[in-house]
């Protein structure tokens, strides 16, 4: 954690307060949405569906005009300021949306103008190698894969050299080598200082690769936490006892412990709050042998991401 | 100023030309030579002479203009409703890069491909018929007033639409039919009083009159009221677009 924050400076890069939307069919979209992003950290930032996901992304990005609150990217409001806030930001939007008929190299040289910078045909490459698409880069993007599509818009909003990196479900549709693939580079980003903001279906995405985690639903941020800290605090271990002759009730002086009976009484479940003594599991054991109850089997496990999101929606609803 | 954003914008959309190289150029060449060989030199031939401009000569500049407007709301309202279709246009609505930045890339580049168009059919009319450009700068002015006007009208045609037949209505069921009636193949002294009246509501009629006074000193209407009007509805044009970016219609949610 120390070597987190000496690597992570605390000024946020991007900072959102008090952002409301209303749609004009009157829907609240986001309501008093308050976040501040880390420069160089990853983000990522959980929700069901219609939570408010790519509203907050699209208000950041230019492309939702907010009801009211402000929204500053490396300090520059991006409504006030957009050219600067802007400049800052590239984004990886859901839907793959390309230019079917251009080559690859075409594509991404274009987005590079459009944000302002001249053109640097080695800066292009570095960006085509490093996301494998140096080979395809006088490809015509109707011809590529969705994955590689996946990529083509990757590598257009990196071609700017933004300082932040919005990436909208960036792995959705995508096969599993390249999901790693993606991972990867965005492992790589992050080294070279580029802070990212992600938004993702599969929390093992979000579990594998962010240094904080955020949940919104129905439009409200309802949890900003470190992913460690949030797992541990949140977190549960379960302890699964196999046992050799089935139980009918949970014996007597175990009563008062979090033990559930599973299996038609052949295992004891016992979940451990990390906010508990977790010697609790040994005395467990104990007893059991005390009682003369015989087991063949003992298991543990722990909750991952994405058993604390749903329980953290599910406790809100 | 984004000037690089204003160059990628420009460059895009004429590589976009380029690409339907046959369908952008070729094609109305060919059909405005066939008006030229029928109404110039075959039927043209037997008709006389208006304000003693020969037949042919005469409608010139109005088979000009008919191309230039018809290409200019068709390439501009193509250029800004493709991306809205296919999506990409979110990477221009998240640039950093102003309304009139984003006119300049749009506009500049359907503009630049309809002013081409004009003079490659200038130079084919050339081929058919004999004339002269008694004021050659004005020509090009109106030329390049005209094609910028009516390519701003095709961008708000371009956001407004919800689909590719409303690109195509304006363009067929008003630009055309308005073309035709504002005087591309007659003179509207030739009008019977009561139509005349009515052709001067007819905007187009300011246009082809002051284009054709540039080719030929000689026009149905007075070539500054032309001129004014031309310019009343470009600043037309750019306030609507200016409102539409300002409230984000159709563009930002």
């Amino acid at each position: 954690m120390f070597r987190l924050l000496q690597v992570l400076p605390l000024s946020p890069i991007i900072s959102v307060s008090g952002l409301n939307k209303v749609y004009a069919s009157g829907l609240h979209a986001l309501k008093n949405v308050n976040l501040d992003i880390r420069r160089g950290e990853i983000f990522a930032l959980l929700g069901p569906n219609g939570a408010g996901k790519t509203t907050l992304i699209g208000t950041i990005c230019g492309l939702v005009r907010p009801s009211s609150g402000t929204v500053t990217a490396d300090g520059h409001d991006v409504v006030t300021d957009y050219r600067a806030a802007r400049a800052k930001i590239g984004l990886v939007p859901q839907e793959l949306s390309t230019d079917m008929f251009e080559t690859v190299w075409n594509t991404v040289s274009f987005s590079r103008g459009l944000f302002g910078k001249p053109a640097n045909p080695g800066h292009i490459e570095r960006v085509l190698r490093d996301l494998s698409l140096w080979d395809k880069k006088d490809t015509k993007i109707m011809a590529l894969s969705g994955g590689m599509k996946r990529r083509v818009l990757i590598a257009k909003a990196l071609s700017h050299e933004p300082q932040v990196l919005f990436l909208d479900e960036p792995t959705a549709g995508v096969d599993v080598e390249l999901r790693r693939d993606m991972w990867a580079m965005i492992g790589r980003l992050r080294e070279q200082g580029v802070t990212i903001i992600l938004t993702t279906h599969y929390i093992e995405e979000a579990e594998e690769m962010a240094d904080r985690i955020g949940v919104i639903r129905k439009g409200e941020i309802i949890l900003v936490e470190e992913k460690t800290t949030l797992m541990a605090k949140l977190g549960k271990s379960r302890l699964r006892v196999d046992l050799k002759e089935p139980l009918a009730k949970v014996p007597a002086d175990l009563v008062a412990w979090p033990i559930d009976i599973e299996d038609d009484g052949h295992a004891l479940v016992y979940t451990v709050d990390p906010e508990h003594d977790q010697a609790g599991v040994a005395e467990l054991l104990r007893r059991l042998v005390a009682s003369n109850i015989d087991f063949k089997g003992v298991e543990t496990s722990r909750s991952s991401l994405e058993d604390i999101f749903i329980d953290l929606v599910r406790e809100r609803a | 100023m984004n000037i690089h954003a204003i160059r990628a914008i420009y460059v895009f959309e004429l590589s976009r030309t380029w690409r339907t190289l046959f369908q952008s150029i070729a094609s109305p060449v060919l059909s405005t030579s066939l008006y030229f060989i029928v109404f110039g030199s075959a039927i043209g031939s037997r008709m006389e002479t208006i304000d003693g401009i020969s037949y042919g000569a005469f409608i010139v500049p109005g088979l000009i203009l008919l191309t230039v407007l018809s290409e200019s709301v068709s390439n501009a309202s193509f250029g800004i409703y493709l991306p809205r279709f296919t999506g990409t246009i979110y990477e221009v609505m998240s640039a950093p890069i102003s309304v009139a930045e984003i006119l300049c890339g749009y506009v500049g580049a359907a503009a630049t491909k309809s002013m081409i168009l004009g003079l490659i059919i200038l130079a084919t009319a050339r081929i058919f018929v004999p004339f002269e450009i008694v004021h050659p700068f004005w020509m090009i002015a109106f030329l390049v007033l005209i094609a910028v006007t009516f390519c701003l009208f095709g961008f708000v045609l371009g956001i407004w639409a919800d689909g590719f037949e409303k690109l195509q209505i304006v363009p067929l069921m008003i630009i055309t039919p308005l073309t035709f009636l504002g005087g591309t193949f007659y003179s509207i002294s030739m009008l019977p009083p009561f139509w005349q009246t009515v052709t001067l509501f007819n905007p187009i009629v300011y246009l082809v009159n002051g284009f054709r006074w540039a080719f030929y000193g000689v026009a149905d209407v007075n070539v500054g009221v032309s001129l004014g009007m031309t310019i009343i509805f470009m600043l037309t044009c750019i306030g609507v677009i200016w409102w539409m970016f300002r409230t984000g219609y159709r563009l930002r949610q």
